[in-house]
């Protein structure tokens, strides 16, 4: 079934009686060409691009909750390629290009929309740091510009420039970066990659790998035994979890990040605005409700809940650089589980057995990552070649000395 | 006005106030809501979707239909429920969501194509033309989405934030919570009893059951009383608990003055974190309702908030004198009948989904019948009631429903434990797994009858008490009795028109089935494709409504469909209080150096260096321009002498018989070779083999090191060390302690420096032979004040640091500032300090980004082969050693103009892309002794590239230079002016 | 959170600084067989558990202590906490 402005109208007028299921809820068959573990966005997304794009149909996707309940369906939705590093920036721009034409790629309304990101600067060497990204993004072929106090002003006039404990300076804004509807993403590339005839069972934990010979040939789950071709994890925040089924240690930590939404408010933040100076970026979502959030707790832990002293840090952050939000009311508040990797930046690569493929480590930037994500680990799985735009997420950057850390924090994923 | 008699309003004090511009009267005591209703308001706002007209649901903090603004101007606060608004003098309050008038809202046109509207009905459309969306569909969308609005204006009122502690904290006084909190508090245990309404009692104010033969509200006024006579007892009225987190800790929001007409010179609110051994939840139940068709006009209450707002404030809904009916599908229904009956107003009966319904009262009981349509369109006017195949409609000017009541799980659910299904409640309660130490009581955990709610507070309070040895006293219970309170598991009325689920967000049976359809079939699914439960009740009137018709559509049991997690805040909370008040210049501490006033009284400028405010430049009268007043600073330096305080950078005091050993295996670089007396420049790296901090370590004595961080990385060196210490090698004889505010230290550089510290130290040898270049010593100044002089430089002159404790510094300042004027003695600051070490190829934060290798720096060799130290191992790995950036100088060729720290370097004539880029200019300034422009850079192998042009490319802002490669030792490179 | 600290009793988790695993006390010997593997493994490689994890915190904010803190990732529930430095002389002797 195509989904247009024409199709919702014929249903209006006949009682909407003629919708169909957006996916399938398919028996898992005894096996697959490549099993994809984790129905979140990134091996929602694998399985799409496998079909799509690589031809490769006989894919099941496993997701041991239902699809899109790990990160994709608990994020703040920001879409953005202004990285800095060659290893990521590139990649990330892939993605975005990506975004802009997912709804027509998927024939799903997933509400990309490219309303902008600044990230401002409160300083000299902020700025020159910022200077050095956007042109690093310009050189990607992405856009960016830098923004005066002044050109700010007119943008964002509601920031604190005339109180601040830290002044605002500028900004670095990308005006194609944006937001999208994050659940609608997961149920866009479900629903693509079913029509291509990928099998997403849901209810279906993998509890262990079956290895024939130092090669991977299937899964356990918990609804019994699935053979595969190739088997790839992508189910970041619970990978150093599924990854130690197969006797692997990870360059990962997980983290609690929370994230937190207003009640819902007229029109008052017109894209992304991102603190530089203290832990807090904001945007409002298509209903209204101000959608923010700031740093990680900062403890290893898998509760997808976090404590007051984060809370009240990020609001205060909130509060010092648009004071204006005080009479919003807090709605809601929520944990995520994050890959926090050991350099910031994430892996897709194969691992030392042979027909099990990673991907993870997206700490909390890996929503924005998804299409290409997708893309990227179809590829490898498909060619058992990296994605030109990912060559750098390998597992060996570590002990070679070729990480990509974004912050220069190092080894300390909290940091990150 | 429609008041009924009684009442727990103060007729005493009647209270104006406005609604949409219009005035009106209440009591004190009265909600906004309530005195609304008595003015005959029932129509209060507009459904987030289709714009249809609402009134008043609840009597509590579930409302999700009478939403207004309350206050004006910058006060103005969105989304207000009227519902719990208490009245004062004076209130102002607005409603929302329309365009146009309330009560014609040209959006209500949306009603009209509600069809269009469905569940999901935007991820299937608005997808071509491509660029439609952000231009045209979103912009419109977003504009009619949302409720209130913001005033754009900062929030004028202070706030507070503090902390409590406390035995027992008892979240609700109700029957459950009041006998708790009496309970402990008679056990002697320190109690904490919060309670989101505005007086103590909970329920007991909405009903007319009596406790001891007398009405509820007098056996709670002398429990009030009693609890205030303990000093062991805090009772918190208008404190909302929203949440709990680990190990006992509970946030919560006391309204100190939303009843106030202004705060005046208090705070609005307080957010207190509560950190309490153990706590009863005693947070009462909330009222479901039962969809039916058209079941969302004003005029339609849940039956229990009817039976609140009749007998706590004297009123009901409705048109003044119209009959007011109850439809419900169990007894609780019957006690808002029997209560109205006994306030004299006209009932036209109780509708009853069951067939074997018992009458409370003199009413007539419809049974086995349901309500089946309603008419009126800003407010009920008529139902349609239903049994079997008769149909008739009934003029009424209210509704009440009761569809059964819903335990609070919430706080319960707040660490993720799942609720569980008491089929004989038709009701979820807490599971086992919820929160450690949280006791639930009363109506929460499923004990709503009022005899057995204040038997089960007095239980709750005595079982957590045991749990941390304490003792709780037999308490006697007042009288009291359960009211019959069976049910019928009857969740909807099916029909073809629309039921509302999710009132404010216009969720309908039809949409719930339509869910089921597309199979969103999961609960979190449905909640995600319809938006039910994310209006700003979070569910609480809707989330068992629609598990309820998913379950009919799945044909599964409801525990079978699902449940949610509820999640933090409990109800919305003003960001204000959750910042605490920390806004504006209060954001974060302040640090200021022991120079500052100092600084300040010479007409500095003062710049944020994280949080310390150092001083960046002392204009003076006459300079026009900020590189006026730098250039003086950096020519006075190079030619006689400057004074900058440089306290900000950190400093660690180390002793210990192996303190040499220590520092050997802290830095990369030998320490323990350093003679007594002298200073050494050392890396410090990751143990990951990158570059971590530089600084400088001083050997005071053999057992005695000062080392050096830079301003940022102060905190994070002394916990490196201290880890290091403890962690690794807790055997070595070696203590630390950070003493970065202890000393003020001050920079003194310049060929006249010497001149300067000669005039103020006591019987020290400055001369070069008896205190050379990276000398230091103990000694003191200005006749016996002790200090510490470091001959170290970072402008590459002749320089010192001074550092004498912090209370003197500003005195130090004064007498240098004194004692050099005739050699020129000049002060500089952050942006002078910046130009010199740029001119000498110094690195900072902008070359150490924690990216950087020692050989970036040229300093690799630094890193010692001989010993082992943090980060040494790590640091020869393959791609660390071959990394291929070195630290350059860079000079414009041609014209001279700024280098834009930023621009990324190409060799001449390459294409500017991300494979070609060669490196970036990490810092740049104008120098005044070269008399141009100078910047330093990472390039490529730029150690062999000396004297090749390149170009400095700033696509990002259209601008490029033609630049030459050169040392970064711009001046003296020979090093001799610092050995003079 | 609140940390059980040895010698102050309960602190609030905010006067800490969290650090990592407390495999992060087990420096590998530089001099060993296949140091730089070691360091690798030592540098990058956790465990991770979703369960008890054995964790340091310093107390930044008090007694600058860092301490080996038991504590269960899934539930927060923390089960003790040792002075490190009493923890990594035990492991020595």
């Amino acid at each position: 079934m195509t989904f247009s402005g024409l199709r919702v109208v014929k249903e209006a007028l006949t009682g909407h009686k003629g919708w169909k299921p957006l996916w399938r809820n398919p028996e898992p068959k005894p096996s697959y060409d490549v099993v994809v573990v984790g129905g979140g966005g990134h091996g929602l997304a694998t399985a799409y691009t496998l079909a799509a794009t690589y031809g490769i149909t006989n894919v099941a996707v496993l997701e041991k909750g239902w699809l899109g309940s790990g990160n994709i369906g608990r994020n703040t939705t920001i879409i953005r390629s202004n990285y800095l590093l060659p290893g990521n920036q590139p990649f990330y721009e892939f993605s975005m290009k990506l975004w802009e034409r997912q709804e027509q790629d998927l024939n799903f309304n997933s509400m990309v929309s490219q309303r902008g990101i600044i990230n401002l600067f409160h300083t000299d060497g902020q700025r020159d740091a910022y200077r050095r990204r956007g042109n690093a993004m310009h050189l990607s072929g992405a856009d960016g510009r830098l923004l005066t106090r002044e050109e700010l002003r007119e943008k964002v006039p509601f920031l604190n420039f005339d109180n601040a404990r830290f002044p605002i300076k500028g900004g670095l804004m990308q005006s194609r970066a944006g937001t999208a509807r994050h659940d609608g993403v997961a149920w866009g590339y479900a629903r693509a990659a079913d029509m291509r005839g990928v099998d997403i069972i849901q209810n279906c934990e993998v509890t262990g790998f079956r290895m024939e010979g130092g090669r991977v040939t299937g899964v356990e789950t918990t609804r019994g035994t699935i053979g595969a071709g190739k088997v790839g994890v992508a189910v970041a925040g619970s990978s150093s979890r599924v990854m130690a089924m197969a006797g692997m240690r990870l360059p990962i930590e997980s983290h609690v990040l929370q994230a937190f939404v207003s009640e819902g408010l007229k029109p008052t933040i017109p894209g992304v605005v991102t603190f530089g100076a203290g832990h807090f970026y904001v945007s409002q979502s298509d209903k209204g409700g101000l959608v923010f959030g700031g740093d990680l707790d900062g403890y290893n832990s898998y509760a997808q809940r976090g404590g007051l002293p984060t809370v009240e840090d990020v609001i205060e952050g909130g509060m010092a650089l648009m004071p204006m939000i005080g009479r919003a009311r807090l709605l809601r508040s929520w944990g995520g589980i994050m890959d926090m990797s050991m350099d910031g930046s994430p892996i897709i690569d194969r691992t030392h057995i042979d027909g099990l493929y990673f991907n993870g480590g997206w700490c909390y930037g890996g929503f924005k990552a998804t299409p290409a994500s997708g893309y990227a680990f179809a590829h490898l799985l498909a060619t058992d070649t990296p994605h030109e735009t990912a060559r750098a997420y390998r597992f060996d950057r570590f002990t070679r000395g070729h990480v990509i850390d974004e912050k220069g924090v190092g080894a300390q994923p909290n940091l990150h | 006005m429609t008041r009924l008699t009684g009442g727990l309003i103060d007729r005493e004090k009647p209270l104006d106030f406005t609604f949409d511009g219009r005035s009106y009267s209440g009591y004190a005591g009265d909600t906004l809501a309530a005195a609304l209703m008595a003015n005959g308001v029932d129509l209060i706002g507009r459904s987030f979707k289709y714009h249809r007209p609402r009134g008043v649901l609840s009597a509590g903090s579930e409302e999700p239909n009478a939403l207004v603004t309350l206050r004006d101007g910058a006060r103005a606060e969105p989304n207000t429920r009227a519902t719990v608004a208490e009245l004062y003098a004076g209130l102002t309050a607005r409603s929302q969501n329309h365009v146009g008038s309330l009560e014609r809202d040209l959006l209500a046109v949306n009603d009209l194509l509600s069809p269009l509207f469905a569940a999901g009905f935007y991820y299937k459309t608005f997808m071509w033309p491509r660029t439609f969306w952000e231009k045209l569909y979103e912009p419109a969308i977003r504009r009619a989405a949302g409720l209130g609005a913001l005033s754009m204006e900062p929030d004028p009122d202070a706030y507070d934030k503090g902390f409590l502690h406390c035995d027992l904290l008892v979240i609700g006084a109700g029957a459950a919570g009041l006998m708790a909190a009496l309970t402990a508090g008679r056990a002697g245990a320190k109690v904490i009893l919060a309670d989101e309404d505005m007086r103590p009692g909970g329920r007991l104010l909405a009903e007319s059951d009596l406790l001891n033969d007398a009405p509820a509200h007098e056996w709670v006024r002398a429990v009030r009383a009693e609890l205030a006579s303990f000093p062991n007892v805090r009772f918190m009225p208008r404190t909302t608990v929203f949440g709990v987190y680990d190990h006992g800790i509970y946030g919560a929001v006391e309204r100190v003055a939303d009843h106030l007409p202004t705060p005046g010179d208090g705070v609005r609110q307080t957010f207190w974190r509560i950190t309490a051994k153990r706590a009863v939840l005693a947070a009462g139940a909330i009222e479901r309702h039962i969809p039916f068709a058209d079941n969302d006009r004003p005029g339609i209450l849940l039956a229990g908030a009817m039976r609140a707002y009749a007998n706590r404030w004297a009123t009901l809904p409705g048109r003044a004198g119209a009959p007011v009916a109850v439809f419900t599908n169990g007894d609780d229904g019957h006690r808002t009948a029997r209560d109205l009956v006994a306030k004299g107003v006209p009932v036209l009966g109780v509708v009853d989904t069951r067939e074997d319904a018992q009458a409370f009262g003199d009413y007539e009981v419809f049974r086995g019948a349901t309500v089946t349509g309603t008419r009126g369109r800003r407010g009920l006017r008529a139902i349609q009631i239903t049994r079997g195949a008769t149909a008739t409609w009934h003029d009424v000017g209210a509704l009440g429903v009761a569809g059964g009541w819903n335990p609070n799980v919430h706080l319960a659910s707040h660490h993720r434990g799942r609720p569980v299904w008491k089929a004989d409640l038709l009701a979820f309660v807490p599971g086992a797994d919820g929160p450690k130490g949280l006791f639930p009581a009363g109506a929460v955990a499923g004990r709503g009858g009022t005899a057995s709610a204040l038997a089960d507070g007095v239980r709750a309070a005595t079982t957590a008490l045991a749990d941390i040895g304490m003792t709780a006293p037999k308490v006697a219970l007042p009288e009291a009795s359960d009211v019959p309170h069976a049910q019928a598991a009857f969740w909807h009325v099916p029909g073809k028109r629309r039921a509302w689920v999710d009132f404010q967000n216009d969720v309908t049976v039809k949409d719930i089935a339509l869910a089921h359809t597309e199979n969103m079939r999961s609960v979190e699914h449905l909640k995600r494709w319809t938006t039910l439960g994310m209006a700003t009740d979070q569910g609480k009137t809707s989330n068992i409504a629609a598990l309820a018709v998913m379950a009919e559509q799945t044909g599964q049991t409801i525990p079978g469909t699902g449940t949610t997690i509820f999640r933090p805040p409990y109800t919305g909370v003003s960001l204000s209080v959750l910042g605490g008040g920390d806004t504006g210049k209060h954001f974060r501490p302040t640090r200021l150096t022991p120079t500052h006033d100092w600084a300040a009284a010479q007409g500095a400028t003062f710049v944020e260096v994280g949080p310390w405010m150092r001083a960046q430049m002392f204009p003076r009268a006459g300079e026009g321009h900020w590189r006026e007043t730098v250039d003086r600073e950096v020519t006075a330096v190079r030619s006689a002498v400057g004074i900058c305080d440089v306290t900000t950078l950190g400093k660690i005091d180390v002793q210990g018989a192996d303190a040499a050993e220590f520092l050997n295996r802290v830095y990369a670089n030998m320490m323990a070779t350093l003679k007594v007396g002298r200073v050494r420049y050392g890396l410090m790296l990751r143990e990951d083999g990158h570059l971590y901090d530089d600084g400088t370590c001083a050997r005071l004595g053999e057992d005695h090191f000062v080392v050096t961080t830079t301003t940022a990385n102060a905190g994070a060196v002394y916990r490196n060390m201290e880890f290091a210490r403890q962690c690794l090698w807790p055997d070595l004889d070696v203590q630390l302690i950070s003493t970065t505010d202890a000393w003020a230290q001050i920079a003194v550089a310049g060929p006249k420096s010497r001149a300067l510290l000669e005039r103020i130290v006591d019987d020290t040898d400055l001369s070069n032979e008896a205190f050379p270049f990276m000398a230091c010593a103990a000694l003191t100044i200005c006749g016996g004040l002790r200090a510490r002089l470091f001959r170290i430089s970072f402008s590459g002159e002749l320089a010192y640091e001074l550092a004498v404790p912090a209370r003197y510094g500003h005195a130090l300042m004064e007498r240098l500032a004194e004692r050099g004027a005739d050699l020129g003695v000049t002060p500089y600051g952050t942006e002078a300090l910046g130009v010199l070490r740029i001119e000498k190829g110094h690195a900072t934060g902008a070359e150490i980004t924690g990216q950087t290798t020692a050989s970036m720096l040229g300093l690799g060799r630094m890193v010692s082969a001989k010993k082992d130290a943090l980060g040494a191992v790590m640091s020869r790995r393959e791609g660390l050693a071959a990394e291929a950036w070195r630290l350059v100088g860079l000079k414009p060729v041609g014209g001279d103009g700024p280098i834009l720290a930023g621009s990324h370097l190409f060799t001449e004539g390459a294409v500017r892309t991300l494979d070609t880029d060669q490196g970036w200019v990490t810092s740049a300034c104008y120098s005044p002794n070269l008399g141009r422009h100078i910047a330093l850079g990472y390039l490529e192998h730029g150690d062999t590239r000396m004297g090749e042009r390149i170009v400095a490319a700033n696509p990002l802002e259209g601008q490029e230079m033609a630049v030459e490669v050169v040392s970064p030792d711009f001046v003296d490179p020979e090093g001799v002016r610092l050995r003079d | 959170m609140l940390i059980p600290h040895p010698l102050l009793g309960a602190r609030d988790a905010q006067e800490f600084t969290y650090l990592g695993d407390a495999s992060l006390m087990d420096r590998p010997d530089p001099n060993g067989p296949e140091a730089e593997a070691a360091f690798c493994d030592y540098v990058f490689l956790r465990d991770n558990p979703a369960g008890v994890h054995r964790e340091l915190w310093f107390h930044e904010q008090g007694d600058r202590s860092w301490l080996v803190v038991t504590r269960d990732t899934v539930t927060h529930e923390i089960l003790g906490a040792e002075l490190a430095r009493d923890v990594k002389r035990g492991a020595q002797t």
